[in-house]
C-alpha cells in the first residue's frame, strides 16, 4: 500500500488546527495531530492545506509538528461487547482510559472501542453453500443475558455464497465465515465491522411508524404519544426536568436497546446513570437495566470537537442494533450542546454565521440527524423489522423556544414535549406543558390504541384534552371575577381538570411503581376520572345542583387513590359507584 | 531553550501580535513574557499560533506598553502553578503571586492550571451532607460534598455576607464522625471592589478560618484578563488539596459575571463571531471547565465542592451568564430582592432555588428520617400560601376561607422565622424542628405529604406558634 503523505501544522487555534502538505486527504478523514498523536478529523480542504478539528486538548501543540493521515474516515467498531459500555464521544471506553491513565483524562490515549481479547461463544446459523446477501444473519452471540447479538453479512456484499463457517469460542477478530461473491472474490467475515459515523447504515425500506413506544409515563403515552421509529424533542429551561424525563424514558420505555448520549452535560449525571442502572431492574425482563444500555459520555468539559462527534457515534451504534431487528431508543441530552459545538468549530473556521452565530448548515444537520430515526425493514433476505426512536433534549437559552436549535428541531420531529419552568417551580412533574405539547403520531397510533387498549381510548383521550384546554381559558376568567360567578358546568370542568392534573398527569418519577403505568391502567384511570364528568355534565345544568355535595361524595373522594388501583374490577367498581352516587344527587 | 523576539507588531486591547521566524513556531497556550520600554514585564499566553505569527493574550493591562523595542520571551511551558501544603493560610494575587508579605512558596510540584477533565467513569456520586448552618440551604436545598451550587444574586444584595457566612459555618457531618479537621476553603475574588475583597479577608481572619484557607484576590482595579486565570488557580489548588492531600475543599468564587465579561473582552479583541449578548459562543464550554472541576473520585478521600457567586444583571435569571451556569451546575440558590427589601436575611427565594443532588444527602443516616417529608410539606404549603397572598391582593383577604388564611399566615411566618434566620448557625435538626413548629399551625389533616408515624413522632404537642 502506498504510504500516505504526512502534513505539517501551520496554525493552532483551540480545537482547530490547520496543516499544509495534505494533498490527497479526504473530507472527514481521521488524522493524528502533532507529536502526541492527538485524534483529529479533516473538516475543510483548501488547496494542499486542511483544517482539522481535534478531539483532544491542543495546548502545547505547535506549528511545524507533523500531521499523519490514516486514510480512514471517522468510524466506530461494531460487534459484541458494545452493551454495558461507557464511551467518550469517539468510542473510547472510559473505563479503559481510567485503567490506563487514572481518573483524569489526559491526551493521546489510544484504546480500541471493543475488547479484542475477549472470547465470545459464536454459533453459526448460516450453513456452507448457502446463498446470502448483505444483512443476512451468519451467526449469533449471546452478548448479555438479554440480547442475542447477530453477526450479519456486511453491507456492500450484494450476493455471495457461504464457503466456510466456524463456530465456538472466538475473539472478535477471528474469522467466523468466508463468503465468495459473484465476481469470485472471497470475503473473510469477523464479528467486528467498522462503519463511518456520519453515514447512515443502509436499510431495505422505511415504514410509517404506528406502534407506540410505551414509556409508562401517563402524560407522554396518553396525550403525546411517541412511536417506535419516531422522533421527539424535549425542550425546556434548566431545572424543568429534561434529564429526569430522559432518564425515566431510558429506564422504563419498552425498547430492547437503549443508547444514552450525555452530550456536553454534567459529569455527575452520567455517574448517576452508571451507579443506578446496574441495580435497576428492566421492568420488561427483570434483568439489570445496564444489560440493554450503552452510554456515550462526553461531558461539558471534555473536548468540544468530540462532543460534535458523540451524537453520530451514538446513532451509528443504535442503527447497528436496529439492523439486527431490535427496537432501539436513543436519548441525546442535550442536542443544544451539540449545536453549540458546531457553532464553535464554525466560528473558528471563520465561516459566515447564520442566526445567533450558528452555522448556516445547522438546520440541515439537525434534520439529517433526526431522519436517521425510523421504523424499517432491515437489510437481508429475511423479513426483519427494526426501529430506531430518537429523543433529543434541547436546552434553549433562557427557556426561549424561539431560538434556532429549538425551531429547527421542531421542524423535523413529530413529537414535542415542552417543559415549563412554572410547572417545575410548583413541583408538578413531569413538567410537560399540556397546552403547548403535541404529537403528530396520534392518528397513526389510533388503530393500535383501539385494538390493544380499548375501543374508546381515543375518545377519552380527546375529551380529557378538551377539558384541560377549557380549564386554561376558565382560569383566566376566575382570576378576574372569582370562582363563585361561574356556571355549574364551568365549575365541573374546573373540578375534573384539577383531578386530571393532580391525579393523572402528576407522576412521581422516583417512585418505581407510579413512574410506570401500563397502557391499560392509564386508560382505566382516565376513564374513572372522566366518569365524574360524564355522569355529572347534565345534572349541573340544573341551577339547583349542589356542587359541594358532588365534591363530598365518598366515591369522588377516592379519586386521588386511583393510581393505587390495579385490577380492572377495582376500576369498574369505582366507576359504577361514581355513576350511581352522582345520579343519586339529581 | 527560551526564545526572545523583538517583533511585537500590534497591541490591540489585551492582545499582542508577535511576528516569528517561520521555522521557530511556538506552542498553543505557551506562556510569554513581554518586556517593554517602560521596564515592565507582562505575562501572557499564546491564544493562536501560526507559522510566522503568535497571538498573545496579556494577563496585565497594556497601558504604557509600546511595540517599539518590546521583547517577547516564550517560556516553553503552559501556565503552571506551584502547589504545596504551605499554600494554606496564604493570600495571592489573581495571578498566583503572594500578596500577604509572606515568603514565596516552595512548590512540591507544578500543575497546569487548566487541569484535565475528570473521567465520568471514575467519578463517585456525591452524597455526603455538608451543613452550612442555613435552613434554606441545609433543609430545603441540601448541599453535598462534590456538588457545584451557585448563588444567583443581584447588585446590592447581601451575597457576600451569605458566602462568608457559609465559609465560616460549613462543616461536614457524617456518620463515621470524620470531618472538621481536614476541611479547607479556597476563595477567589474576580474583579470585585477592594472593600468586598477586604471584607472576605477580614472575615476569614476574624473567625480564624484563614488558617485553613487559600485566597486569590483580583480586585476591580487589577488587570481584567488576569481574571481568566484566577478561578483556575483556585481550582488547581483545590484539586491538589482534595485529591492528593485528602481534604474536603469548599471553593467559593465571586463574581463570575466579571469573569465572563473578561472573556467577552478578549473575544471582542479577537474579532470573533459573538453569541448571545456579545458573549463568545464557547462561553458554555469555558464555564464548564470551571464548574465541572467539582466532584468526588472513586478511591480518593478528598472532595471539591463549589459555590460560585454571580450577580444577575438587572436581576434577569435568563441572562446568558446565569442561564449557561444553570445548565451546568447542580441547582442554584437564588436571592430575592423582595425578601431583601422586607429586611429579611438571608433573602433566599425558596421556590426558584433548587439543589439537584439534595436527595442524596437527606434522610436517615445523613440528616434525619423526617427530612424529605417535612420539606415537601413546607414547599407545598409555602407555594400555596404565596398563591393565597396574590389572591388576597386582588380579592381581599376576607374573601379567603379560614384554611386559606392559615396558609397566608404560614407564608408570612415562614419568611420571617424560617428564611430570615440572621447570622445564626442552625444545626440541621434545628432547621427541621423549626419547620415542624411552623407546620403545627395547620390542622393535622392538611399534612398530606408526611407519613403518619413521623407526624406522631415529630409534630410539637404545644400547638400554636407564638404570634
Amino acid at each position: 500500500m502506498e504510504k500516505l503523505k504526512t502534513g505539517k501544522i501551520i496554525k493552532v487555534s483551540g480545537p482547530l488546527v490547520v496543516a499544509k502538505g495534505m494533498e490527497g486527504a479526504k473530507m472527514y478523514e481521521v488524522v493524528r495531530v502533532g507529536r502526541e498523536h492527538l485524534v483529529g478529523e479533516v473538516i475543510r480542504l483548501e488547496g494542499d492545506s486542511a483544517s482539522i478539528q481535534v478531539y483532544e486538548e491542543t495546548s502545547g501543540v505547535a506549528p511545524g509538528e507533523p500531521v499523519e493521515r490514516t486514510g480512514n474516515t471517522l468510524s466506530v467498531e461494531l460487534g459484541p461487547g458494545l452493551l454495558q459500555s461507557i464511551y467518550d464521544g469517539i468510542q473510547r471506553p472510559l473505563s479503559a482510559i481510567e485503567a490506563k491513565v487514572g481518573p483524569f483524562i489526559t491526551r493521546g490515549v489510544e484504546v480500541p472501542g471493543l475488547d479484542h481479547d475477549k472470547k465470545w461463544d459464536y454459533k453459526a446459523v448460516a450453513s456452507k453453500g448457502q446463498a446470502v446477501e448483505a444483512g443476512d444473519v451468519l451467526g449469533t452471540v449471546q452478548e448479555t443475558t438479554l440480547i442475542e447479538h447477530k453477526i450479519m453479512v456486511p453491507a456492500g456484499i450484494s450476493k455471495a455464497t457461504v464457503e466456510e463457517v466456524n463456530s465456538g469460542s472466538m475473539t472478535i477478530d477471528e474469522v467466523v465465515a468466508v463468503l465468495k461473491d459473484e465476481d469470485g472474490e472471497k470475503h473473510k467475515v469477523t464479528m467486528v465491522q467498522k462503519w463511518p459515523i456520519r453515514i447512515p447504515r443502509p436499510i431495505k425500506k422505511k415504514n410509517i411508524p404506528s406502534i407506540p413506544l410505551v414509556s409508562g409515563g401517563r402524560s407522554i403515552d396518553t396525550f403525546f404519544t411517541l412511536t417506535k421509529g419516531g422522533a421527539a424533542a424535549i425542550p425546556g429551561p434548566f431545572g424543568a426536568g429534561k434529564t429526569v424525563t430522559q432518564q425515566t424514558l431510558a429506564k422504563y420505555c419498552d425498547a430492547q436497546i437503549i443508547v444514552y448520549i450525555g452530550c456536553g452535560e454534567r459529569g455527575n449525571e452520567m455517574t448517576e446513570v452508571l451507579v443506578e442502572f446496574p441495580h435497576l431492574e428492566d421492568p420488561n425482563t427483570g434483568e439489570p437495566l445496564m444489560k440493554r444500555t450503552i452510554l456515550i459520555a462526553n461531558t461539558s468539559n471534555m473536548p468540544v470537537a468530540a462532543r460534535e462527534a458523540s451524537v453520530y457515534t451514538g446513532i451509528t451504534i443504535a442503527e447497528y442494533y436496529r439492523d439486527m431487528g431490535y427496537d432501539v431508543a436513543l436519548m441525546a441530552d442535550s442536542t443544544s450542546r451539540w449545536a453549540e459545538a458546531m457553532r464553535e468549530m464554525s466560528g473558528r473556521l471563520e465561516e459566515m454565521p447564520g442566526e445567533e452565530g450558528y452555522p448556516a448548515y445547522l438546520a440541515s444537520r439537525i434534520a439529517a440527524f433526526y431522519e436517521r430515526a425510523g421504523y424499517v425493514d432491515c437489510l437481508g433476505a429475511e423479513d426483519r423489522k427494526g426501529s430506531l426512536t430518537v429523543i433529543g433534549a434541547v436546552s434553549p437559552p433562557g427557556g426561549d423556544f424561539s431560538e434556532p436549535v429549538t425551531q429547527n428541531t421542531l421542524r423535523v420531529v413529530k413529537v414535542f414535549w415542552g417543559l415549563d419552568s412554572k410547572l417545575a417551580y410548583s413541583r408538578h412533574y413531569p413538567a410537560i406543558n399540556w397546552l403547548t405539547s403535541y404529537s403528530l403520531y396520534q392518528d397513526n397510533v389510533e388503530g393500535y390504541m383501539r385494538r390493544e387498549v380499548a375501543e374508546d381510548q381515543p375518545e377519552y383521550r380527546n375529551l380529557a384534552m378538551d377539558l384541560l384546554q377549557q380549564e386554561a381559558k376558565l382560569e383566566e376568567l376566575v382570576r378576574l371575577v372569582g370562582a363563585d360567578s361561574l356556571s355549574g358546568k364551568e365549575q365541573l370542568i374546573l373540578m375534573v381538570s384539577k383531578m386530571l392534573r393532580e391525579d393523572y398527569l402528576y407522576q412521581n418519577s422516583f417512585d418505581a411503581k407510579d413512574a410506570r403505568t401500563p397502557l391499560k391502567k392509564q386508560y382505566q384511570m382516565l376513564k374513572t376520572i372522566l366518569t365524574v364528568y360524564k355522569a355529572a355534565q347534565e345534572l349541573v345544568e340544573n341551577e339547583e345542583f349542589d356542587m359541594e355535595a358532588l365534591k363530598n361524595l365518598d366515591a369522588v373522594k377516592e379519586i386521588p387513590k386511583v393510581k393505587d388501583l390495579d385490577e380492572d374490577e377495582q376500576f369498574e367498581d369505582l366507576q359504577n359507584r361514581l355513576q350511581s352516587g352522582i345520579t343519586s344527587l339529581a | 531553550m527560551q526564545k526572545e523576539y523583538k517583533t511585537v507588531r500590534d497591541i490591540v486591547g489585551p492582545l499582542a501580535f508577535v511576528e516569528l521566524p517561520n521555522d521557530e513556531p511556538v506552542s498553543y497556550e505557551e506562556l510569554v513574557e513581554i518586556r517593554t520600554d517602560d521596564g515592565k514585564v507582562r505575562l501572557g499566553k499564546v491564544l493562536e499560533s501560526q507559522e510566522g505569527l503568535a497571538v498573545v493574550q496579556l494577563f496585565e493591562s497594556p497601558q504604557g506598553a509600546a511595540t517599539l523595542n518590546a521583547k517577547a520571551k516564550f517560556l516553553g511551558e503552559t501556565f503552571q502553578f506551584g502547589v504545596s501544603e504551605d499554600l494554606l493560610g496564604r493570600t495571592f494575587s489573581g495571578r498566583g503571586v503572594p500578596i500577604d508579605g509572606g515568603p514565596d512558596i516552595i512548590p512540591e510540584k507544578k500543575i497546569d492550571i487548566n487541569g484535565a477533565p475528570m473521567n465520568p467513569a471514575s467519578r463517585e456520586m456525591p452524597d455526603d451532607f455538608i451543613q452550612t448552618g442555613i435552613s434554606t440551604i441545609d433543609a430545603l436545598n441540601t448541599l453535598v460534598r462534590g456538588q457545584k451550587l451557585p448563588i444567583f444574586s443581584g447588585s446590592g444584595l447581601p451575597h457576600n455576607k451569605l458566602a462568608a457566612q457559609i465559609a465560616r459555618q460549613a462543616t461536614v457531618i457524617s456518620a463515621d464522625g470524620e470531618g472538621g479537621g481536614n476541611f479547607a476553603i479556597v476563595f477567589a475574588a474576580m474583579g470585585v471592589p477592594f472593600e468586598e475583597a477586604q471584607y472576605f479577608i477580614e472575615e476569614f481572619k476574624r473567625t480564624g478560618a484563614i488558617e485553613n484557607s487559600v485566597l486569590f484576590i483580583n480586585t476591580a482595579d487589577n488587570p481584567v484578563v488576569e481574571r481568566i486565570a484566577t478561578p483556575r488557580l483556585a481550582l488547581t489548588t483545590a484539586e491538589y488539596l482534595a485529591f492528593e492531600k485528602g481534604m474536603h475543599v469548599l471553593v467559593i468564587y465571586t463574581d463570575v459575571t466579571n469573569y465572563c465579561e473578561a472573556l467577552r473582552e478578549i473575544s471582542a479583541a479577537r474579532k470573533e463571531v459573538p453569541g448571545r449578548a456579545g458573549f463568545p459562543g464557547y462561553m458554555y464550554t469555558d464555564l464548564s471547565t470551571l464548574y465541572e472541576r467539582a466532584g468526588r473520585l472513586r478511591g480518593k478521600k478528598g472532595t471539591v465542592t463549589q459555590i460560585p457567586v454571580m450577580t444577575m444583571p438587572n436581576d434577569d435569571i435568563t441572562h446568558p451568564i446565569i442561564d449557561l451556569t444553570g445548565y451546568i451546575t447542580e441547582g442554584q440558590i437564588v436571592l430575592g430582592r423582595d425578601l431583601h427589601k422586607k429586611g429579611l436575611y438571608p433573602p433566599v427565594s425558596v421556590l426558584p432555588s433548587l439543589s439537584r443532588l439534595m436527595g442524596n444527602g437527606q434522610g436517615e443516616g445523613k440528616t434525619r428520617e423526617d427530612h424529605k417529608g417535612v420539606i415537601a410539606q413546607l414547599f407545598a404549603a409555602y407555594a400555596y400560601g404565596l398563591e393565597m397572598r396574590e389572591l388576597a391582593v386582588i380579592l381581599g383577604e376576607s374573601s379567603l376561607s379560614d384554611i386559606d388564611r392559615k396558609y397566608l399566615k404560614f407564608a408570612d411566618k415562614f419568611e420571617e422565622i424560617y428564611v430570615s434566620q440572621g447570622e445564626t448557625d442552625r444545626m440541621v435538626s434545628d432547621s427541621l424542628d423549626h419547620g415542624w413548629k411552623l407546620l403545627s399551625i395547620f390542622p393535622r389533616s392538611e399534612l398530606k405529604r408526611i407519613k403518619d408515624e413521623l407526624i406522631d413522632k415529630y409534630l410539637p404537642v404545644d400547638e400554636a406558634v407564638k404570634s
